[in-house]
């Protein structure tokens, strides 16, 4: 067996925190691409916060978009490029808080779009403030006393809300062990499967460590994923139908 | 007579590349992964495998956030 990690993804060093998910998220991404031929073809829209850190270490086109409309971006860009494979590569911050409406709204329209979510539970490059995805009671910069749940709302679970949406496919993957990364892997090629058939808004969430913002070693900090945040985030897939588009 | 498949890939790393999140350790089903006693140009300390051990299966390439390994 060789494993070689892709060129496209590997030959500049990343900027991202020591144990960071971005950068297994990349190389799932330029895995994919390299088994499917696309890695010249992809076009990328990133959102401004920690995702746009891949602009120098990744070799797709790439468009920054305002802060949470990367998915709305995605699908100006798919409109236009019709036979290349369009992706939005997001955070929790931006595409549940700042960008929630233009998430919404893509799944509704179904816009042909491949969107992958990182969740950390935190927004990362500002300092770890609360997030919509953090969980009950997780102390962050600014609910330093846990987070109450009777006052900010219950943590988003984009399951719950998309769910019942007519759109081909929407899953959670993790990368914070093993089996889950190569899981996860599926869940990508999954939707770049579904994409190139055109079949419409393809969603993976994908639960990622943040061992700077949450104050832990990057081992106990993919244990916690594990452990606690796979108790209120179940991993694997929810939607997984014919795409009518 | 049967014969065994040698497996003669191994795990190789790129220790400049390393940040220390050591998630390849934990990974590791033969521990064969430990730290280094030096520190690189960025200031973690890297990992090192040990050949004997290491059997080639791909989970410290698959874990690693930062492409310090390949299997070859």
């Amino acid at each position: 067996m060789e494993l070689r990690a892709p060129e496209s993804i590997s030959f500049a060093q990343t900027s991202f925190c020591p144990g960071c998910g971005h950068g297994i998220v990349s190389r799932l991404i330029g895995e994919v691409m390299e088994e499917m031929g696309l890695t010249e073809k992809l076009l990328t829209v990133v959102d401004v916060a920690c995702s746009s850190l891949h602009i120098d270490t990744w070799k797709f086109d790439t468009v920054i978009a305002a802060h949470g409309r990367p998915i709305a971006t995605a699908t100006g860009v798919k409109k236009i490029r019709r036979e290349n494979p369009v992706l939005a590569y997001l955070g929790d911050g931006a595409a549940y808080s700042i960008g929630i409406a233009e998430t919404m709204h893509a799944a509704l329209r179904n816009d042909n779009v491949v969107t992958i979510i990182i969740n950390n539970g935190v927004f990362g490059m500002t300092g770890g403030q609360m997030a919509p995805t953090s969980l009950a009671g997780q102390k962050t910069t600014t609910s330093p006393k846990g987070r109450d749940v009777s006052k900010t709302g219950q943590p988003f679970d984009v399951v719950k809300v998309m769910g019942s949406l007519d759109i081909p496919y929407l899953a959670r993957g993790s990368v914070s062990n093993l089996g889950d990364i190569r899981r996860t892997k599926k869940y990508i090629k999954k939707a770049f499967e579904k994409h190139m058939n055109n079949e419409g808004f393809c969603l993976v969430e994908i639960l990622s460590p943040c061992p700077t913002n949450l104050g832990m070693a990057p081992v106990a900090c993919s244990e916690r994923i594990d452990g606690v945040v796979k108790e209120l985030f179940n991993t694997g897939e929810y939607i997984d139908k014919e795409g009518t588009k | 007579m049967a014969t065994a498949i040698k497996n003669t890939a191994k795990a190789k790393t790129n220790p400049e590349k390393c940040k220390g999140c050591y998630y390849c350790i934990k990974a590791c089903p033969k521990d064969a992964i430990s730290i280094m006693d030096i520190v690189n140009k960025k200031g973690y300390s890297p990992t090192q495998v040990d050949e004997e051990k290491c059997i080639g299966c791909g989970a410290c390439y698959t874990v690693c956030p930062d492409t310090v390994y390949t299997i070859e």
